[in-house]
């Protein structure tokens, strides 16, 4: 068996073993209610959710690049569809709109194919927010012109740019020793996956029961307790899956860390956009979690930064 | 896309469905189905009514020339099987491809909308299915709305069904947010998410006048359109 094979099946049957603890504690507490109890019924369907995203990804890693590539450029097509339903728009920007949804979108994610890291890095920030405009400016409504144009990007700038970091992190691997390439920059996307989620169950669960103060009041019940419990539990688990990174056990849990904080950041920032437009959630798509941006908001938020600070330790190294 | 037909454009007969073009038919069905889906995330909301198999009538606002087969992507399979959309023979029976999808995939029930040319009483087609047992779904509006009211003054079908046929649930029906997918004179579907919310059935009430009871249904229906996040 190929190292990476090794790696990723280990990463697999830990991933499965802590699900089916999880499944059959869910089932437990189901059997132990006679009448059927809402908040554990969210939280099976919570579990069912995260096994089929399990399940799909470790398919795709094994599939290979474009499997994963692909698999991040359609959530990244639910997520943008999801925000874009509730931005602001007039019928002047249907075709901003589609160029977003039908040229855009796919570019990115084939730039990160084909490991064009310059364009990647330019292309939504610059090039889109300079002619998006213009192609609206052209059917000569300036309606709220400012709002619709910066809201457009907005959506291209979360739900496109950043989240093509997912898939962008294959890049940063070192080549073996015969020169090839290793393939083990798949594993650094569950690394940043894992940690992070664990991170935002654990803030979730500590900032419940221990915490006071909240962060954003009115905003979100997320406490300063929580947010630290979480970047510890984060940083402990970045500990435990070092072996998949080529950080060492230290510098992978303050990567841990640095990736939990900027995914809890997401999360408060993008629950603000909820609230301005009245949701609770973004879509129905995911059981139990909402839309693609409930569940990929912090995920969405750390991807940039995990992206840079690797690089920069990479280049240091 | 549009409605418009010249007034006196003689129209294809209605085709009969035969063994193979049916079977064409199931397959473009579940492919529609999909594409709605992929497209624009089309979700049913059943508020006032659960998707049950009783005999209904679903009325339902109209923007646009994909409302229909919408509310058809989100009618559960069984359901879909017993419920037949009222449509305009002056469009659906103007090219062999839409003669195949409004008889063939949606096995619509066509009515002709100008009077001027047509040889039968529309209601009689759509009594037919009722006695059938059919569900239906009709847009009172008749036209597509492309005004800046959110709904129009319903035409008097609705109240003739609800006479005709006390014994069946009317249920108004909104779709939401189709009209930013392809508003009129685009050409490209945008992917946006879609829902179709399914309300309180509207039953006609004792010595209820025409104008009052199609006020009322029209009331129902607005109610369910979800606030603009504006």
């Amino acid at each position: 068996m190929s190292p990476i094979l090794h790696d990723i099946a280990l990463l697999a049957l830990g991933t499965g073993l802590v699900l089916l603890t999880v499944t059959i504690i869910g089932e437990q507490m189901r059997r132990r209610r006679p009448a059927s109890d809402p908040g554990v019924e969210i939280f099976m369907a919570r579990v069912d959710s995260w096994w089929a995203m399990a399940i799909t990804f470790t398919l795709a890693m094994l599939a290979g690049r474009w499997a994963v590539i692909l698999i991040f450029a359609i959530a990244s097509f639910a997520a943008l569809r999801e925000f874009f339903t509730y931005s602001a728009r007039t019928k002047a920007d249907h075709l901003s709109l589609a160029i977003a949804f039908y040229l855009l979108l796919p570019a990115q994610f084939l730039f990160v194919y084909f490991d064009m890291q310059r364009l990647f890095a330019v292309f939504i920030p610059v090039y889109a927010f300079l002619l998006l405009p213009f192609v609206a400016v052209l059917r000569g409504s300036t309606e709220r012109f400012l709002r619709r144009v910066s809201e457009t990007q907005w959506g291209l700038m979360i739900a496109v740019f950043c989240l093509s970091h997912i898939p962008a992190l294959m890049w940063l691997e070192r080549p073996g020793a015969d020169g090839a390439a290793t393939g083990r920059g798949m594993l650094l996307i569950a690394f940043l996956v894992l940690v992070v989620q664990a991170g935002d169950l654990a803030d979730f669960h500590i900032g419940r029961r221990f915490g006071r103060r909240q962060i954003a009041r009115g905003l979100s019940p997320k406490t300063w307790a929580g947010a630290l419990g979480g970047m510890a539990v984060a940083g402990a688990m970045g500990m435990i899956l070092s072996w998949v990174t080529p950080f060492g056990p230290l510098e992978a849990a303050a990567m841990a860390v640095v990736a939990s904080a900027s995914g809890q950041i997401g999360n408060l920032v993008l629950r603000a956009i909820k609230r301005d437009r009245g949701l609770r959630d973004w879509s129905h798509l995911i059981p139990g979690q909402g839309g693609f941006l409930d569940q990929l908001d912090s995920v969405i938020f750390a991807a940039p930064a995990f992206f840079h600070l690797t690089r920069l330790w990479w280049m240091s190294a | 896309m549009t409605t418009d037909t010249a007034p006196g454009k003689p129209l294809l007969p209605a085709p009969r469905p035969t063994g193979p073009s049916r079977f064409a038919a199931r397959i473009c069905g579940h492919a529609l189905v999909l594409f709605a889906r992929a497209i624009t995330a089309v979700h049913a909301e059943w508020r006032g009514v659960a998707p049950t198999p009783r005999q209904r009538v679903y009325f339902a606002n109209h923007v646009s020339n994909a409302d229909m087969p919408m509310i058809w992507t989100v009618l559960p399979p069984h359901l879909r099987k017993q419920t037949r959309p009222v449509a305009a023979a002056d469009y659906w029976l103007t090219s062999r491809l839409r003669a195949f999808a409004g008889a063939g995939i949606f096995r619509a029930v066509l009515i002709d909308r100008r009077p001027e040319a047509r040889s039968e009483d529309p209601m009689a087609a759509i009594n037919q299915a009722l006695d059938a047992g059919d569900s239906l779904i009709i847009f009172p509006e008749g036209l597509r709305n492309q005004g800046p009211e959110p709904l129009q003054k319903f035409k008097s079908g609705l109240y003739s069904i609800a006479q005709s046929h006390p014994g069946v649930e009317l249920v108004p029906t909104w779709i939401a947010n189709l009209n930013s997918v392809m508003p009129k004179g685009e050409i490209i579907p945008l992917p946006l998410m879609c829902s179709i919310i399914f309300g309180e059935p509207v039953a006609l009430r004792e010595g209820e006048e025409r104008r009052a009871f199609l006020d009322r249904a029209a009331a129902a229906l607005l109610a369910l359109k979800p606030e603009d996040p504006e």
